[in-house]
């Protein structure tokens, strides 16, 4: 087992920077080539009449899920050694939430604010901007939200876990679950597609 | 084709605007972002991320007038021990910058505009635009995690919270989409 190389101690600190300007080089290069860089585009998931969003997300998801799986499953890759984002239920429903409200107030998320102002849209700027600012506000009143996310943190949890499933078959309902999801985009597109703005 | 633009862009050819065909099949473009995440998980041991860099940055602004704040803060202290330069998220987003610039400019995309529905004006759109970064903010902060570092991340890895965290976030859209979607269409 090598993989992952960094866990491994196959390449440095410094190199593992380097890993990130290619890898964000790649991130930023199929947000925009999805059209990710507009806001209209991005908040028509949620008028139904395009589902990019939904489409990209969930192929991208199934995509590197499997090819966790694979690469575990075949001894190469150590996932105890992938760094897991501690559950904590109410910290992440409220979180999110308030993500999506965001999402849909200001037009994007943080990731896709990057890629609108790096083409030169002025709102995705100010996202960003607001964004920063947000942090900042968090971090000056609502230092108690942190501290009540921790204190109630489930630590390391995974759907096979939750589910007492396997993981090979999870990962095989998530992409059969991703199917059926593509077809009821495919169908709500279709179905909504007077909702597009003419 | 002017019926499609938004009120800020000029040249009429649609692109940027919802629903363009202009750009690459959605389900190529996950597969590629989703080779990305797993190249970042075989090499690094993590997945793709957005919020830390923010929070890097402005953890390490903050410490230039308040060290000792930065340092304890429960909502900063850990974006302040990596300060930019050698914060990985943040190396990460620099090269999302580049690579969004370098794809919009080979398909000549970059244009300066301010995306919006034909019945909000400019001051209105760009207030909307910097609230919702702000609430955006909180969440992600609350959530350790946004539609990167938890969604794509955690989902491909089959988090629990992550998944909490995707469904919230549809629901949360959703659910307000109807209010503001005069800013929109």
């Amino acid at each position: 087992m090598i993989l992952p190389l960094y866990g491994y101690e196959l390449i440095s600190d410094a190199q593992g920077l380097l890993v990130a300007l290619v890898l964000g080089f790649g991130f930023g290069w199929f947000l925009e080539r999805a059209g990710f860089g507009s806001a209209r585009r991005l908040t028509a998931q949620f008028y139904l009449y395009d589902m990019s969003v939904l489409k990209v997300m969930f192929t991208a998801i199934v995509t590197a899920a499997v090819g966790l799986w694979a690469f575990s499953a075949a001894g190469w890759l150590d996932l105890s050694l992938a760094y897991l984002t501690p559950t904590s239920i109410g910290a992440q429903l409220f979180g999110g939430l308030l993500l999506g409200a965001g999402f849909i107030i200001g037009g994007y998320c943080p990731g896709t604010s990057v890629t609108a102002a790096a083409t030169g849209s002025g709102d995705g700027f100010l996202f960003l901007g607001g964004f920063v600012s947000g942090l900042l506000l968090y971090a000056v009143a609502f230092s108690g939200l942190e501290l009540w996310a921790n204190a109630n943190s489930l630590g390391a949890l995974t759907l096979p876990q939750v589910f007492g499933v396997p993981y090979g078959v999870l990962v095989l309902a998530l992409v059969a679950m991703a199917a059926l999801m593509f077809a009821g985009a495919e169908w709500a597109e279709r179905r909504f597609s007077d909702m597009r703005p003419r | 084709m002017s019926a499609l633009t938004s009120p800020a862009i000029t040249r009429a050819d649609g692109r940027f605007l919802a629903g363009g065909d202009r750009h690459m099949n959605p389900y190529l473009a996950g597969f590629g972002l989703g080779l990305v995440l797993l190249a970042s998980f075989l090499i690094m041991g993590r997945g793709l991320g957005a919020t830390a860099a923010s929070g890097s940055v402005v953890a390490w602004l903050v410490g230039l007038v308040a060290p000792d704040w930065a340092a304890t803060n429960p909502g900063l202290k850990g974006y302040y021990a990596e300060p930019p330069w050698i914060n990985w998220t943040f190396y990460l987003i620099v090269g999302a910058f580049i690579g969004s610039l370098a794809s919009a400019l080979l398909a000549r995309r970059v244009r300066w505009r301010i995306e919006r529905g034909p019945q909000l004006g400019v001051p209105a759109r760009l207030a909307l635009a910097f609230a919702g970064g702000a609430v955006a903010a909180v969440g992600a902060k609350l959530a350790k995690g946004c539609t990167s570092g938890q969604a794509l991340t955690g989902g491909s890895q089959l988090n629990a919270g992550s998944w909490i965290f995707m469904l919230a976030v549809f629901a949360g859209a959703y659910a307000l989409a109807w209010f503001v979607r005069k800013e929109w269409r």
